[in-house]
């Protein structure tokens, strides 16, 4: 404690002495080039400072900002003609009720490639034979949008929309209809769906790139 | 030690700031209504510990995020506490916020000199709201990814520049690891390093001006410490106090099943503070393209409202004309959390709303027992749709339950506690307790006589008045009618005995809605024998059920078939000679001329994938198959899934005991 002690007051000894020097330097050289600062025109060095200040700021920022905007120099690699195999006909109900099923592709997540997982869902329905694809997501903002079978309707538990099993919309405050989905045949039971999300929002369906 | 104070006070200045911080005037002396801001700050400094404490815990990529937030809560030792206290916290930030808001508009403590601190408390409170709606997502669970799939989705609409906008909030054009990454970047480390900054201006700036003195001064002036001060704790402790009686109560905050895009979720909501906003959208002014005024330019308007409410206090009316926007805002907005909260207990999708939150619970729980149990090798959610128990009942909700039923649904109701009584059953289904109880019944979900068969929608067994006790299940009422056996329990003892039993056989659990109710096994079997059986046959027929049942190799009923050896043994000799099964079906090796199904193996795994794949084999109904399409052979399911609903049926799948289910 006193070795402390001894310690400290050395410390706001020095300090006191620093002070006292610094003041009496101050009132002896008034005018000369040590002392007090004299106001000049500096404009060249003030210009200076100020880009310099920029310049150091921005080359971290620019390099964050940049990392950042990744997302949008980046585009979906379209593997193929989009199509995926989503079932078979037979499994598609013969009543003409829709059903709901996975579309399980591979997906590229960041710095993950993942084999068969689901990537989202379509609802199939028969309509005189025919497979029909809707997409399950809500064109209003993009909730999930159930097939009530007591109303044989579609419903988004969002925002209440409500649509027909044709997509149409028979009430509520979606823009558009449901996003219907391209469809082929291959093999003659095959179903195979043109898999893609559309911007939500619009009363035009917009691929989302 | 004074000493080394002097020091530190002579290099750093601390007693002078000590002392401006502590011995700061108020006039009128210390009160009550001053403490808000205190417990403000407070909350907030709760949720830098808890946050940092949670970081430690929490990994945010979406392979990761539900796994490790599981771990916290249910794994690490006081997870769950800690989890609870920064969930619930933040569940009433906004309310001390509004409060805070509305004592500085109404006492006109926004007027000059004090307008740009109380623009540093508008941004303050959009920052709190801004950490709500990144944090919801975190947990990467069903109820945080749909809503703030919606919330994302809003950004689409801002003129010109939104998709764009939207691709860089969630990274990318879908969801996934960056959309966590990024969120966790804006929830742990952008807006809280603004919030610092912005309070540190808001008490600097709220020094320089002083309080706003509450008229009339009640008594003289008095400094902050240690009046104010000691008021400020307390408020605090009642904050803490009751966040942590919600927290035990609630055991931590709840965890919902993992985000899956391909499952929907009835049950997507924002948090609370938010739903105002929800329902706004839900009116018929802003649908389709007007959408943009309800999501973006009216609260934006709103927000510059408040703004201006120092320049609007101006006027000779303004301060009035404040206080009626305020209330105007607050009575709007409470209205509308109101009606969304009614809309979701009563409103037309009431049943399939609360039967989704039902939904959810019970998928979360179970993949937090399969974690528990097995350990997460890839991901929870892989747990899920490889666990027979979920993902059979959802195949077979999706492929079988157009004809067949599950114990009368469709694999996918939540069976909820048992009513006592017709009036029980009644108060279950009131508003009241739709609103608050966990054990509410839609009137439009099932119910039916307990030990009967009959499931009928709520409503319909309220209407009837019979008393009774009732079984209850979170379930809708399909629309095509049952056409095909109820396979809940198939192939356990008294699954068999029934179908034994004539009328029984032709009734809507069995066969009664197939072509079966007129074949050979009930006209030339069940309906011309076995209803004149004497006593003696019938115990032959019961001992058949047994020994057929055996052949499933239940788990249920390992223990049964053990202790029955000799039972069965007799009821293999009684099926192949004194009964005769084996004149129409094939047992122990394959017939030919079988015209029913083989029982060799009936109910085992093995034989429900046979069946499923193709009932119209030779094995089982080459000529009489029934409308029963060959999932397999028609490559309708795939192997494996039709392995999950035999698992499922057959109750083949890992089941928590009490000890493991303790914490």
């Amino acid at each position: 404690m006193t070795l402390g002690f001894r310690f400290f007051r050395k410390v706001e000894n020095q300090e006191e002495n620093q002070v006292e020097l610094s003041e009496s330097a101050t009132a002896d050289t008034q005018g000369d080039e040590i002392g007090e600062p004299v106001q000049e025109r500096r404009g060249f060095i003030k210009f200076l400072c100020a880009f310099i200040g920029t310049l150091i700021s921005v080359m971290p920022f620019g390099a964050g900002v940049w990392v950042y905007l990744d997302p949008l120099a980046k585009r979906e690699d379209d593997d193929g003609d989009g199509f995926i195999k989503v079932t078979t006909l037979d499994a598609i109900p013969a009543d003409g009720s829709p059903a709901k099923f996975s579309v399980v592709a591979d997906k590229v997540d960041a710095w993950n490639r993942f084999t068969n997982v689901s990537i989202g869902a379509v609802y199939l329905r028969l309509v005189d034979g025919v497979p029909k694809a809707l997409h399950t997501v809500c064109p209003h903002l993009g909730c999930f949008v159930d097939y009530r079978s007591g109303n044989n309707d579609f419903f988004c538990p969002c925002h209440n929309s409500n649509f027909k099993l044709d997509g149409s919309m028979v009430s509520g405050v979606s823009p558009r209809a449901m996003d219907p989905l391209e469809i082929r045949i291959r093999n003659k039971t095959e179903v195979w769906v043109k898999f893609q999300n559309f911007q939500p929002g619009h009363s035009h369906a917009v691929p989302v790139s | 030690m004074k000493s080394l104070l002097d020091w530190l006070d002579h290099r750093t200045g601390i007693r002078s700031l000590t002392r401006e911080a502590l011995f700061e005037n108020i006039p009128g002396g210390s009160r009550w209504r001053y403490v808000w801001g205190s417990t403000l700050t407070f909350t907030l400094f709760v949720q830098f510990i808890t946050g940092v404490f949670l970081w430690m815990g929490y990994s945010a990529s979406s392979g990761d995020a539900w796994e490790s937030v599981n771990y916290i809560q249910n794994e690490m030792s006081g997870g769950w506490l800690l989890r609870g206290i920064h969930h619930w916290t933040a569940q009433f930030m906004p309310v001390l916020l509004l409060l805070h808001l509305m004592q500085v508009v109404i006492d006109g403590a926004y007027k000059a000199p004090r307008e740009v601190n109380y623009w540093f408390g508008v941004l303050l409170l959009l920052l709190v709201l801004a950490l709500s709606l990144t944090g919801y997502l975190l947990p990467w669970d069903q109820k945080g990814f749909w809503a703030t799939k919606v919330a994302t989705n809003l950004i689409n609409l801002v003129p010109f520049i939104g998709p764009e906008m939207q691709k860089l909030v969630i990274g990318g054009s879908e969801y996934g690891h960056h959309t966590l990454t990024r969120f966790f970047a804006l929830h742990a480390g952008v807006l809280p390093g603004l919030l610092v900054l912005l309070i540190v201006g808001h008490i600097y700036l709220f020094r320089r001006h002083g309080i706003t003195p509450a008229e009339p001064k009640r008594k003289r002036d008095a400094y902050f410490w240690p009046d104010q001060v000691f008021k400020d704790v307390v408020a605090c402790l009642a904050v803490m106090m009751v966040v942590m009686v919600v927290v035990f109560s609630a055991h931590g905050a709840h965890l919902g099943s993992p985000a899956d895009p391909s499952e929907p979720f009835s049950a997507a909501r924002p948090d609370w503070y938010f739903l105002f906003l929800f329902q706004f959208l839900k009116l018929p002014f802003f649908a389709g393209e007007n959408e943009v005024w309800g999501a973006i330019y009216i609260p934006g308007i709103a927000v510059g409202l408040i703004c201006l409410m120092p320049f609007i206090g101006r006027w000779k009316l303004g301060h009035v004309f404040n206080i009626g926007i305020i209330f105007v805002f607050l009575g709007g907005a409470g209205a509308l959390t109101y009606l969304a909260k009614q809309e979701d207990v009563t409103g037309p999708n009431s049943a399939t709303y609360l039967r989704g939150v039902l939904a959810d619970t019970r998928d979360a729980d179970r993949v937090t027992a399969l974690a528990k149990a097995r350990g997460i090798e890839t991901t929870a959610l892989s747990l899920l749709k490889d666990d027979p128990k979920t993902q059979g009942a959802r195949l077979f909700a999706q492929h079988c339950a157009s004809c067949h039923r599950y114990d009368g649904h469709d694999g996918l109701g939540v069976e909820l506690p048992k009513a006592g009584t017709l009036a029980e059953l009644q108060s279950r289904t009131t508003t009241l307790s739709r609103f608050a109880s966990a054990d509410a019944v839609h009137p439009e979900w099932l119910a039916r006589k307990s030990a009967t068969n009959e499931w009928q929608t709520v409503q319909s067994v309220l209407d009837e008045k019979t008393e009774g006790v009732f079984d209850v299940i979170a379930g809708i009422q399909l629309q095509e009618k049952q056409s095909a056996p109820d396979l809940k329990d198939f192939a356990t003892q008294q699954w068999i005995r029934d179908l034994l039993d004539p009328d029984k056989y032709i009734s809507a659990r069995y066969f009664g809605g197939t072509t079966h109710r007129d074949g050979a096994m009930y006209k030339k079997f069940l309906n011309r024998k076995v209803r004149k059986y004497a006593a003696d046959e019938r115990e032959m027929l019961d001992a058949i059920a047994v020994a057929l049942s055996a052949e499933a190799k239940l788990p249920s009923q390992v223990a049964t078939d053990q202790t029955s050896v000799a039972l069965i043994k007799q009821g293999i000799a009684y099926l192949e000679d004194d009964i005769g099964c084996i004149d129409c079906h094939a047992f122990g090796e394959p017939d030919p001329d079988a015209d029913g199904p083989d029982l060799t193996g009936y109910g085992s795994r093995q034989w429900i994938i046979d069946f499923v794949k193709n009932p119209g084999h030779e094995k089982f109904y080459p000529e009489n198959n029934d409308r029963m399409p060959a999932f397999g052979v028609k490559k309708i399911l795939t192997d494996n899934e039709i392995g999950l609903i035999a698992d499922w049926l057959r109750g083949d799948y890992y089941e928590p005991t009490t000890a493991d289910q303790g914490h």
